[in-house]
C-alpha cells in the first residue's frame, strides 16, 4: 500500500494520531535540551560525518582489518552478501548447538533480514528481550520507531496483551507493575537460553571489537549468561579507531532520546573463556547504495531515529505507514534503493522541510536525498495528478497576463464553487487542508492602494 | 566466489576517492569534576553516595548474598563466583571497582580486571561501583585516552541502573538488569 493510504488509516483515529505526534515531540525536545549542554555539538556532528565519510570512502579496507583483527581476537567473523545467507549462518549455528530457543536484543539488522520468521519456521523459538520489542512481538507486529519500537501503543494496549500472555491483572496500566512483570518472565528466558544474538551499533576496525549500546541491559543479560553470542552487523556500521567512540557515544543517547549516554556500552572483543563469539558482516544491497553518490551518504547513519522525532510527517503518520523496516525520513531515503517501485511514495511522505537533516547527529542531507530519489521516482514512473497541475501552473507563471486573469477567476470560482468541486479526489492536496478565506483583492491591488 | 571477495570486490569497483580522515581535538571539560559526574549520575537514575552511607544500607538492608571484588568492602562478600553466571541469579548487591568515570555524563568503564564474571554487573539485583577520584575525566575522548587499545576480552561503560522508557514514555528502573546503582567516589 502507497504512504498515503496508510497515513490515512492512521489518521482515522484522530486522538491517537495527535497523542502520537505529541509524544514524539517531546522526544524531540528532550534532545534539544541535552545538546545544548555541548557547545562543541556542531563541532561533533562535522567530526562523525566526516569519519564516516573516510570510513565509507575505504569500506574494503577497514573490513578486511575489522576480520583481521577480529579472528585473532577469537572472534569467528562470516560475511554475507544478503538477508537469506544471513539467516542461513545463524540457522547453521543455531543447528551445531542443538538450541531450540534463542534471546535476542533489538536490531534493525535482523528485522531486515526476516529473521525471526526464518528462525520460527525451523522451529526455533525467538524471544525478544527489548521491553518494546517484547510487546510488539506478543501483538506480532513490525517495530513502528526504531529506537521505540512500541512507541504507537498505549498504555492500555499493553496491559491488555500482558494480560492475556503474562497473566497481569486486567486493566492495571501501571507502568511500573508492567514491566516488572515483563522482567520476571524475560529473567526466565535469559536463563535458559544458550544462544544470544545482538545487532552492533559501532565495529572498529582497529582493535577488531565491536560494540552494543542499550538502556535496559538486556543485551548483556543475553549474551554474558549464554554460551554462544552472534553479532550482526551491517557493513556500514565501521569506524577505524576505538577513540572514534569518543565522538559517536556523545552523539548517540543525545540524538536519540535526550539522554547523555545509553546506561550499557558494551565492548566486546573476545569471547569469555569457554564460550563462542560469532560475527556476521552483512551487505544485503549496501554496496549498491555506495555506488549511489547521490546517496553514499545515508550510509553514515547511526540509527538514532533522531530524524524520525523531528518529522511532521512520521510524527503524524505512524511508523507503519512507511512499510519498510526503516521507516521515517532515513527510511525513505534507504528503501527505494531496495525496492524502487515497492517504496516509490516514501520520498514524497515529506515537506522537504529540512528538519530531519538539521537533528542528523552525522549530517546526512536527509531532505535533499529525499528530493533527488523524488526526481529519480518521477523519471521511472512518468506524470502523476500532482505532476499535471505543476505543469499547468508552470504555463500560467510564464506569463503575466495569463497570471493576472487566472487569479481574476480563481478569486471568483473558489466563492462560488461547491466543495464537492473543490475537494474532488483529483485535488489530493485538498485532503485534510482547508483553503484559507478567498481575498477580495490582489496582492497587486492591495499594494496599489496602501503604498504612499 | 565467497560472499567476502564478492563484498570487497564490489567495493573495490567503485573506485572510490580515500577522504580524509579528521584528528579529535581537545574540548573544554567542566571545573568541578566532582560535583559534574555526581549531577550526571543523577540524570541517568543511579546515585552519588558517601562510604558511610552505602555502610548503613548493607546493615539496614536484608541482602542475603553480596558480592565484592573491591578489597575496601570485601568484608561484605559472603560467596563465590559460581561456575555459570546463572548461579548468581539471586545476588542481591554486586560491589565492583570501576577505573575510569566521565563527568560529563556519569558513565563508568569496567573490564576483565574488574570483573570477575562478565554478567556480574548486569545480572545483581542492586550494584555499587567504586571509583577512584583521580580517575574521573571530562569527557569520552579523555576516557579512551586513559583506557588505550590494551586488550581485555570485554569492556563496558556503565552510566546508570537497567531502565526503559517502553511503556508510553514513562521511565521505569530496573528493566532486566541493576535495579539501583550506587557510586561510591574515595
Amino acid at each position: 500500500m502507497s504512504h498515503p493510504a496508510n497515513a490515512a488509516l492512521f489518521l482515522k483515529d484522530q486522538s491517537r494520531a495527535k497523542w502520537h505526534d505529541e509524544t514524539l515531540w517531546i522526544v524531540r525536545q528532550k534532545r534539544d535540551l541535552t545538546i545544548h549542554q555541548i557547545p562543541e555539538w556542531e563541532q561533533l556532528r562535522d567530526l562523525a560525518s566526516q569519519i564516516k565519510e573516510h570510513t565509507l570512502s575505504k569500506l574494503d579496507f577497514y573490513l578486511e582489518e575489522l576480520e583481521r583483527n577480529a579472528t585473532a581476537n577469537g572472534i569467528k567473523v562470516h560475511w554475507a552478501e544478503n538477508a537469506a545467507e544471513h539467516n542461513e549462518i545463524i540457522g547453521r549455528i543455531i543447528d551445531e548447538k542443538n538450541c531450540t530457543a534463542i534471546v535476542k536484543s533489538k536490531s534493525i539488522l535482523t528485522e531486515e533480514c526476516h529473521l525471526n520468521p526464518f528462525l520460527e519456521a525451523k522451529g526455533i523459538e525467538v524471544v525478544d528481550t527489548d521491553l518494546g520489542e517484547r510487546i510488539i512481538q506478543f501483538l506480532k507486529q513490525p517495530p513502528s520507531h526504531i529506537v521505540m519500537p512500541a512507541i504507537h501503543l498505549k498504555k492500555s494496549d499493553i496491559s491488555d496483551i500482558f494480560h492475556e500472555k503474562l497473566q497481569t491483572e486486567k486493566g492495571n496500566i501501571d507502568p511500573v507493575y508492567l514491566t516488572q512483570a515483563a522482567r520476571l518472565h524475560l529473567r526466565e528466558k535469559f536463563l535458559q537460553a544458550k544462544v544470544a544474538i545482538t545487532g552492533v551499533n559501532f565495529g572498529v576496525a582497529e582493535t577488531g571489537e565491536f560494540v552494543v549500546c542499550t538502556n535496559e541491559g538486556n543485551a548483556d543479560m543475553g549474551v554474558h549468561i549464554a554460551d554462544t553470542h552472534i553479532a550482526c552487523m551491517g557493513i556500514e556500521k565501521l569506524i577505524p579507531r576505538r577513540k572514534d567512540l569518543g565522538i559517536f557515544l556523545r552523539l548517540l543517547a543525545r540524538s536519540a532520546t535526550g539522554q547523555s549516554i545509553t546506561n550499557y556500552n558494551s565492548h566486546f572483543r573476545s569471547p569469555a573463556p569457554g564460550k563462542e563469539l560469532h560475527l556476521i558482516l552483512v551487505n544485503n544491497g549496501r554496496t549498491k547504495q555506495l555506488g549511489r553518490e547521490k546517496f553514499r551518504n545515508s550510509l553514515k547513519c547511526i540509527r538514532c531515529g533522531a530524524c524520525m522525532n523531528t518529522c511532521p510527517i512520521y510524527r503524524r503518520s505512524g511508523g507503519f505507514s512507511y512499510g519498510s523496516t526503516v521507516p521515517g525520513p532515513i527510511g525513505s531515503i534507504l528503501s527505494p534503493g531496495i525496492d524502487l517501485k515497492k517504496y516509490s511514495t516514501l520520498p514524497f511522505a515529506s515537506t522537504l522541510c529540512g528538519s530531519c537533516s538539521d537533528v542528523c547527529p552525522v549530517k546526512i542531507n536527509i531532505h535533499e536525498q529525499l528530493y533527488e530519489w523524488r526526481q529519480e521516482i518521477t523519471k521511472a514512473q512518468g506524470t502523476s495528478a500532482k505532476g499535471i497541475a505543476m505543469k499547468l501552473a508552470n504555463g500560467l507563471f510564464q506569463s503575466p497576463l495569463a497570471y493576472r486573469l487566472s487569479g481574476k477567476a480563481m478569486r471568483a470560482s473558489l466563492k462560488n464553487l461547491p466543495n464537492s468541486v473543490i475537494y474532488n479526489p483529483l485535488n489530493v492536496w485538498g485532503k485534510s487542508r482547508d483553503l484559507p478565506p478567498v481575498p477580495t483583492e490582489t496582492f497587486k491591488e492591495w499594494y496599489k492602494k496602501n503604498k504612499k | 566466489m565467497s560472499s567476502k571477495s564478492s563484498i570487497i570486490s564490489q567495493i573495490k569497483k567503485l573506485n572510490m576517492e580515500e577522504k580524509p580522515l579528521p584528528e579529535i581535538p581537545d574540548f573544554t571539560i567542566a571545573e568541578d569534576l566532582k560535583s559534574t559526574f555526581s549531577e550526571s549520575i543523577a540524570g541517568n537514575k543511579g546515585l552519588v553516595v558517601p562510604v558511610s552511607e552505602l555502610e548503613e544500607l548493607i546493615t539496614l538492608s536484608k541482602f542475603s548474598k553480596i558480592f565484592s571484588s573491591c578489597p575496601q568492602f570485601s568484608h561484605h562478600c559472603n560467596c563465590e563466583v559460581p561456575p555459570h553466571p546463572a548461579g548468581f541469579a539471586d545476588l542481591d548487591l554486586a560491589i565492583l571497582e570501576g577505573q575510569v568515570a566521565v563527568a560529563e555524563n556519569g558513565a563508568i568503564w569496567l573490564d576483565e580486571s574488574n570483573l570477575e564474571m562478565r554478567a556480574i554487573p548486569f545480572i545483581t539485583s542492586h550494584l555499587v561501583i567504586v571509583i577512584k577520584e583521580e580517575n574521573l575525566v571530562g569527557n569520552m575522548h579523555q576516557a579512551y585516552d586513559k583506557i588505550g587499545l590494551d586488550h581485555s576480552g570485554f569492556g563496558v561503560f556503565i552510566a546508570g541502573p537497567s531502565k526503559t522508557a517502553d511503556i508510553e514514555q514513562s521511565l521505569v528502573v530496573g528493566a532486566h538488569g541493576a535495579m539501583s546503582l550506587r557510586v561510591v567516589i574515595v
